[in-house]
């Protein structure tokens, strides 16, 4: 049925949909009004049979999902920034324990400076922690990735995350196309749980290993992970054939392997991207994109086939690792080193700034004329920061940054409600 | 211990209970008729914690999970699930591939355990069981420092759980650091006997029993290790509740309290009757009963036999054994120990 909806509310309906049985939670904007409509569904009846519990902290919720988890139910919660940091050790924990945990990370910067805009610095934070991590460009595929996720979860026994992109989707209305229910449950099965506790099978779970055996254990989940890249494949096919959508699977490309300069780049930039795109093609340029919406497992194969007939790739990403630069750049980098691929590094959308169609255009401008830098800050305001730096050189009680720099640039009384 | 390449057990791949000492407290009143006899009594008992995991000799932990789980399974007809934070009691019993549990078991991190029986009991209840019965368990240190955050929110929600917390008085598996549970004047690896004010500050810790009786959770109890029928019928009684519930154990530890193995049962007994230890139940945050004291015995009895207060004994030190002589008083008062 077509609805015009929030994301939030469309993930939050999609999740009812896959009939969890544990759903905790814990506020943290951008994610909290898929978790506020999941307890008014519980509560008034509509999502039976599933426990709905407001916890007292993300480290909380998330080892809530752990023991639901493990006692074999179908386990939902949602996080975004700061609450994933919380949350990191059983993050890490619900993924060495192999739990089928599905979550959604609606993506958000992480402080300091605190800052509840959209970026992908959380999802990044936990690229090492063993979960899949699977990116959405749009609503629809927010909606659609998450009904795969319960399944894929399942399927391997490992928690998978759902990016999803703080206010540019979580907030934005569009029209989606919400599944039946019947559809739903053909797609989807019961849970069945590959370890559980139970009183009439007791096992142990979470035992201590020794140099003996941990090599073992941790090899097989990067091995688990290597199997998911073809179950996501797989799964999206059967998504499509039930559904009659594309959504999900590794990575999506538009016109990528035709073209000379191709983006590549995670969630709803890509939409951004795909307008440009549009508009440079008409006018006879060889440009493409390559949305990557599987990050972790990460289908280096896929991306380096996809960029074979490429000469430059343009690596957007909303995060980089601070004194290394772009992360999904050098991973790319790592994929394709048998192509012949000259790579930049794009960092932009930081902290919610705006990504516009112009300073995208800009950078394929440079990138044509053979002029792009390999590691470029887009929209990045260089006489603030060369003001700072002079700043710091002068004294040594220069004062806060963040705070400096918002008075050069005016928006001083904007620190008073951060 | 059980090979865990079956990962389940088969009940006969259990190991027989044996009786090893004939005392009336150890094995549970064999002598006695057989429906006061305790859950130990019987060679038929669910032997939970099974023996041959690594715990130290005379380790107080070790006896009291025992006790405590296999009345909890006598009470729930032997459905019962754990979990465990991490410490002493996760370490000892669960080192890879044997495992000494013979009921379900969790061990997730050190300070989440509260939370991660929450889930347990969360997902029982999505799922209509209301026989099956949730036990969290965690150390001192897991539980009133790491893991007081998650156990606080368990209380306030009031979850269908058990939380036991064997109080060794430190952060014994890690080597022995203070945690808040750690009694003044207690030498520990950060409190090291020196200066002026030797070992553990005066005037600092919690306690954790009151702290959930403030929560005004349904039961709240303590108990000590060398009163296991006492145990015994704290966990069965916990058991007949529903919601969070609360038995904070007195467990000696020989390593962290330089204590020979074999005066765990009679220290713990010291303990009780020195009047730092004391026992009482409580319910919906009301004290309704308290163990008096049967045998009064002066505090330096109880210390002498630790190397961990050894420095509380020196002439110069009588402040220190004045100020730990108060905190006795000032239970026996407030708990109405006489
Ligand atoms: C987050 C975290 N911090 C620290 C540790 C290290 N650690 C493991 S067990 C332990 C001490 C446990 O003390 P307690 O809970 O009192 O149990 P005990 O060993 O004394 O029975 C510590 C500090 C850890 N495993 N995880
Ligand atoms: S250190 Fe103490 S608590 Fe730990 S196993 Fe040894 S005696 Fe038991
Ligand atoms: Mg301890």
């Amino acid at each position: 049925m077509l609805r015009q909806i929030s994301g939030s509310i469309a993930v939050a309906e999609a999740i009812a949909l896959c009939r969890p049985e544990v759903v905790p939670c814990y506020p943290i904007t951008p994610q909290t009004h898929i978790v506020e409509h999941i307890s008014t569904l519980v509560k008034s009846g509509q999502l039976k049979n599933c426990s709905y519990e407001n916890v007292e902290s993300e480290f909380a919720s998330m080892s809530f999902c752990i023991g639901a988890s493990a006692a074999g139910s179908r386990t939902y919660t949602a996080t975004a920034s700061q609450g994933i940091l919380f949350m990191m050790e059983a993050v890490y924990n619900a993924s060495g324990l192999s739990l089928p945990i599905v979550m959604t990370l609606g993506n958000r910067a992480i402080g300091a400076p605190i800052n509840i805009w959209n970026d992908h610095s959380d999802a990044m934070s936990v690229r090492d922690a063993g979960w899949i991590q699977l990116f959405v460009e749009s609503n629809q595929q927010a909606l659609d990735v998450h009904i795969q996720a319960f399944k894929l979860a399942e399927a391997l026994s490992l928690p998978v995350m759902v990016n999803m992109d703080g206010f540019i989707l979580t907030h934005a209305i569009t029209r989606v196309d919400m599944p039946t229910q019947e559809q739903v449950d053909q797609f989807l099965p019961p849970f069945v749980a590959r370890q559980k506790l139970d009183t009439d099978a007791p096992l142990s779970i979470g035992a201590m290993v020794g140099p003996d055996a941990f090599t073992e254990v941790r090899y097989l989940a990067h091995h688990k992970q290597k199997e998911a890249l073809a179950i996501i494949e797989q799964q999206a096919a059967e998504f499509q054939e039930i559904f009659g959508r594309d959504s999900g699977g590794l990575i999506k490309s538009y016109y990528a392997e035709q073209s000379e300069i191709v983006f590549v780049a995670m969630g709803s930039v890509v939409g951004t991207m795909q307008e440009l795109v549009e508009e440079l093609r008409a006018e006879g340029h060889s440009v493409g994109i390559l949305s990557l919406r599987s990050f972790r497992p990460f289908p280096g194969n896929a991306i380096s086939k996809a960029l074979s007939n490429a000469k430059q790739a343009i690596i957007f990403e909303k995060s980089f690792a601070v004194g290394m630069g772009g992360v999904l750049a050098s991973e790319i980098h790592m994929a394709t080193v048998s192509n012949d691929l000259k790579i930049s590094s794009v960092i932009g959308g930081l902290g919610g700034r705006t990504i516009t169609k112009k300073s995208l255009g800009k950078i394929v401008e440079c990138a044509m004329h053979g002029e792009l830098d390999k590691e470029v800050f887009l929209d990045l305001e260089g006489t603030t920061v060369v003001k700072e730096l002079r700043r710091q050189q002068e004294g040594q009680s220069s004062g806060p940054v963040a705070e400096n720099i918002l008075r050069d640039m005016g928006v001083v009384s904007a620190s008073k409600t951060l | 211990m059980n090979k865990q390449d079956t990962s389940t057990l088969n009940p006969s791949d259990r190991q027989t209970v044996k009786f090893y000492q004939t005392g009336t407290f150890t094995v549970g009143n064999r002598l006695l008729d057989e429906e006061f006899r305790t859950v130990q009594a019987t060679t038929e008992r669910s032997n939970s914690l099974d023996s041959g995991h690594r715990a130290c000799q005379g380790c107080g932990q070790a006896l009291g999970a025992r006790y405590a789980l296999d009345a909890a399974m006598r009470a729930t007809d032997n459905k019962i699930i754990a979990a465990n934070a991490t410490g002493c009691l996760e370490v000892f019993t669960t080192p890879y591939p044997e495992t000494a549990w013979s009921i379900p078991w969790v061990h997730s991190l050190f300070g989440n355990v509260a939370a991660v029986a929450s889930g347990i009991a969360a997902a029982l209840k999505s799922k209509g069981d209301t026989t099956t019965r949730v036990i969290a368990q965690g150390g001192d240190g897991g539980t009133t420092d790491i893991g007081f955050g998650c156990l606080s929110g368990m209380f306030d929600r009031n979850d269908d759980v058990l939380y036991i917390c064997y109080d060794n008085g430190g952060y014994m598996n890690t080597g022995v650091q203070r945690s808040s549970a750690t009694p003044p004047a207690a030498r520990t690896a950060t409190t090291m006997p020196v200066g002026d004010n030797p070992g553990s500050s005066f005037n600092t810790g919690k306690y954790l029993p009151t702290i959930a009786m403030a929560h005004e959770i349904p039961y709240v109890a303590t108990a000590s290790v060398h009163d296991l029928h006492d145990l015994e019928r704290k966990v069965e009684k916990a058991m007949t509740f529903r919601g969070a519930r609360y038995i904070h154990i007195n467990v000696p530890c020989p390593l962290g309290w330089g204590s020979q193995p074999a005066f765990t049962i009679k220290l713990s007994r010291m303990g009780v009757e020195c009047g730092l230890v004391p026992l009482f139940e409580a319910e919906n945050g009301q004290l309704t009963d308290s163990t008096k004291i049967r045998y009064r015995i002066p505090v330096e009895e109880y210390l002498k036999l630790q190397r961990r207060f050894a420095h509380v004994l020196k002439p110069h030190n009588t402040h220190q054994l004045d100020a730990i002589r108060a905190i006795a008083e000032s239970n026996i008062k407030r708990f109405n120990l006489l």
